[in-house]
């Protein structure tokens, strides 16, 4: 016998514990099961594209840090590598392997924060959160060293840094590195073979490799669905060449391969910043570069491996002081398109778990 | 002079319930504070200790908003309904031989039957408030706590076997070794049901904040959401006490503390061990909770009944010597056994 039952429309946010900032979810359901969803941005927008076209190229440097807050460096990297290809500025080695060991770090705290919001959104009260949040604010009072901010950190420059590593720097970041593995440990015991989680994440909100491909889906997700791609490989940028790393993959596509992903990489992270903190050089910190920067016209796409994908700054120049125009192409959004396809089928509680495996900041999905 | 007894003891159950409640407040969320390695509460009075005063002021202060759209009648009674049956449970629970507000001699089904009428009050709150999510909850609320009802009465009924007697009063009496090592199985299976009964991780689906926001509770705030909150934790204290009473010998101890003592201490230690799973687990889907309970704790309860009966006619478990190992290791190979057969399901509904 089949029931007849009506179907009903719930709104998830923008107001709401789990979208992670403002975000909306129009959801059609069947008692608790998903028939459709419809997404719907727009409630962070900033207009932050348009605003960089109206001011000059070194005061759009901390517009990135507003783009994804929780890994502000990658985003300096990114906007600076493009302005740099534009400008054929030179980098010098040293600061080219700052910017590594920042970028590292913020993607281990991107990371942390990612695996732990997502925990928390399958109802782990807050536990492995706070765990990862430990080490978490070990990396930012290493930021606060070198640049003396917490969250939006504007520390790098056209042509290398801001300012070079302090005294106290290194030696915390080795103390750091080496309790690192051990934490990392932690978090595999305490959570990737709980039943619950396992029950919660294991063949939820399985993206095929197909579709992964076909939405331009980047980073720990697209990884997750065992294609192995990764900027820092395929097409070095920076001093990535010179290190030695693997590239984790997932086999299912699912919640917990997305999980695993990211996990396995933080591991990654630590070899990187150890191999960086030992070929680290001397000499300068930043390049020699103009005060007044003003491309000569022409159009620029740089892309790095951010925390959570592929990130890239389109910039086109017309021999101005401002950019003619300045695009983000922001992973957190791109990745966010496969997620109707991802959730249809499962129950509302599955869709806080797929939801923050994909892993968004809305500050950049909202631009 | 049965008419002091019962107004004195009913001004003593107010007060012990009432204070619990405060001090379970107090005591989990400075305990959860050591789990996450956080301080927690710590700055109204010393160790925090008035934060729940605090809290109770600042509840009694706050706006009372019902929804323009609410069932208003439904709305405004819903906490009621919870609340007074969670309070009225305490009446049979034993303070020591004798000192309890009505020695039924049907207590353990008077507790069943008053607690189950607590669900209607939350399921009053979620239909009566005329919001989505609060739907969600009330669903969710009449089919995870009707369900879970069943596997706690059947894991009740071992330790109610083993006494020969419904009063529970009786039971604590007839305890030579708590029924905890006799009834290992028992135990597990009431403190499993029991914490979806109360709604607590990882079965808290009724509220679960990260997908319904606050469940049936989402429209109640100040004193109404204070009843709910109440109701919560005295249903916490209730559950630890019945805990406390079937299997860990209730007021029963060494005599160099006074019984109502070694009850007090058992019921924090077993709430203790609440805060614990609330700490440490995620949380499961409703299909999930639903099929653990039908396919996983109902038979294992149901073989536990039958287990413990034959154990009770053939006399094995006079000798406790024998009884306790044999109980310990069934309990061990039914529960390795039957969760390796089972499955929670896939969940995707195929649409």
């Amino acid at each position: 016998m089949t029931l007849k039952t009506d179907h009903y429309v719930i709104n998830i946010g923008p107001q709401h514990p789990s979208t992670h900032g403002v975000f909306r979810l129009r959801l059609t359901l069947d008692g608790e099961v998903i028939i459709d969803v419809e997404p719907i941005f727009g409630y962070l927008h900033r207009g932050m594209e348009k605003l960089a076209e109206s001011r000059n190229y070194t005061k759009n440097i901390p517009l990135t840090d507003r783009l994804d807050y929780l890994s502000s460096m990658i985003n300096n990297q990114a906007y600076c590598m493009a302005v740099e290809d534009l400008m054929k500025i030179e980098v010098p080695e040293r600061a080219q392997y700052i910017r590594v060991i920042m970028a590292e770090l913020q993607r281990i705290s991107a990371h942390l924060a990612g695996v732990g919001f997502f925990l928390n959104d399958i109802g782990a009260f807050m536990t492995p959160m706070l765990y990862m949040f430990r080490e978490r604010e070990k990396i930012v009072e290493l930021f606060d060293m070198v640049c003396g901010q917490r969250l939006n950190y504007n520390y790098m420059r056209f042509g290398g840094v801001a300012m070079d590593l302090p005294e106290e720097f290194l030696p915390a970041l080795k103390k750091l590195l080496n309790e690192m593995p051990g934490f990392i440990n932690e978090y595999d015991q305490l959570i990737t073979t709980n039943e619950i989680v396992l029950a919660r994440c294991k063949g939820v909100g399985v993206l095929p490799r197909e579709l992964a491909i076909n939405a331009a889906t980047a980073g720990p997700v697209l990884r997750g669905s065992g294609i192995e791609w990764d900027l820092r490989k395929k097409r070095p940028y920076s001093v990535y060449d010179r290190f030695q790393f693997d590239i984790p993959t997932g086999e299912n596509g699912d919640t917990y391969d997305r999980y695993m992903v990211r996990l396995e990489e933080m591991r990654q992270s630590v070899r990187i910043l150890k191999q960086a903190v030992e070929q680290l050089p001397d000499g300068e910190y930043i390049g020699k570069a103009p005060k007044l920067i003003r491309p000569p016209a022409g159009e620029t796409y740089t892309a790095v491996e951010g925390a959570k994908g592929e990130l890239g700054f389109y910039v086109v120049a017309d021999g101005s002081e401002n950019a003619y125009r300045w695009h983000v192409r922001a992973p957190s959004l791109i990745n966010l398109t496969a997620l109707r396809e991802m959730v249809i089928g499962w129950k509302v509680a599955d869709l806080m778990a797929i939801f923050g495996s994909i892993d968004i900041v809305m500050g950049e999905v909202d631009r | 002079m049965d008419w002091l007894h019962f107004a004195v003891f009913t001004l003593i159950l107010f007060a012990f319930v009432i204070s619990g409640v405060l001090f379970f407040i107090w005591y989990e969320r400075r305990g959860l504070g050591r789990f996450q390695m956080r301080p927690g509460p710590n700055r109204a009075g010393p160790f925090g200790l008035l934060q729940p005063v605090a809290d109770a002021i600042k509840v009694l202060l706050k706006e009372d908003i019902v929804p323009t759209l609410a069932d208003k009648p439904v709305h405004f009674l819903a906490p009621l309904v919870a609340f007074v049956p969670a309070m009225a449970v305490f009446a049979v629970i034993p303070f020591g031989d004798g000192a309890l507000l009505a020695d039924l001699n049907i207590g353990i089904l008077y507790i069943m039957a008053i607690s189950s009428v607590i669900v209607i009050g939350i399921f009053m709150a979620g239909w009566g408030s005329s919001n989505k999510y609060s739907l969600l909850g009330a669903m969710r609320t009449i089919a995870q706590e009707v369900s879970y009802e069943i596997p706690l009465v059947l894991s009740i009924l071992g330790a109610v076997m083993l006494a020969g007697s419904l009063s529970l009063n009786d039971i604590v009496k007839a305890q030579d070794v708590p029924f905890v090592l006799l009834q290992p199985l028992g135990f597990l299976i009431y403190m499993t049901a029991a914490l979806a009964e109360i709604n607590r991780t990882p079965f808290d689906l009724l509220e679960a904040d990260s997908e319904i926001v606050a469940g049936f509770q989402t429209e109640y705030s100040g004193m109404k959401f204070g009843l709910f909150y109440l109701t919560e934790y005295a249903e916490a204290l209730s559950v630890s006490a019945i805990a406390s009473t079937l299997f860990l010998g209730g007021w029963s101890g060494p005599a160099f503390l006074p019984g109502f003592a070694w009850l007090i201490i058992k019921i924090i230690a077993v709430f203790t061990f609440i805060i614990w799973v609330r700490a440490t687990f995620p949380r499961l889907r409703i299909d999930q909770v639903m099929s653990f309970c039908w396919k996983f704790l109902l038979p294992l309860a149901l073989i536990n009944l039958v287990v413990t009966a034959v154990l009770v006619l053939s006399g094995l478990n006079d000798s406790p010597w024998i009884a306790i190992p044999f109980n310990l290791l069934l309990a061990a190979v039914l529960i390795v056994g039957l969760s390796r057969q089972f499955r929670t399901g896939g969940g995707h509904a195929s649409t």
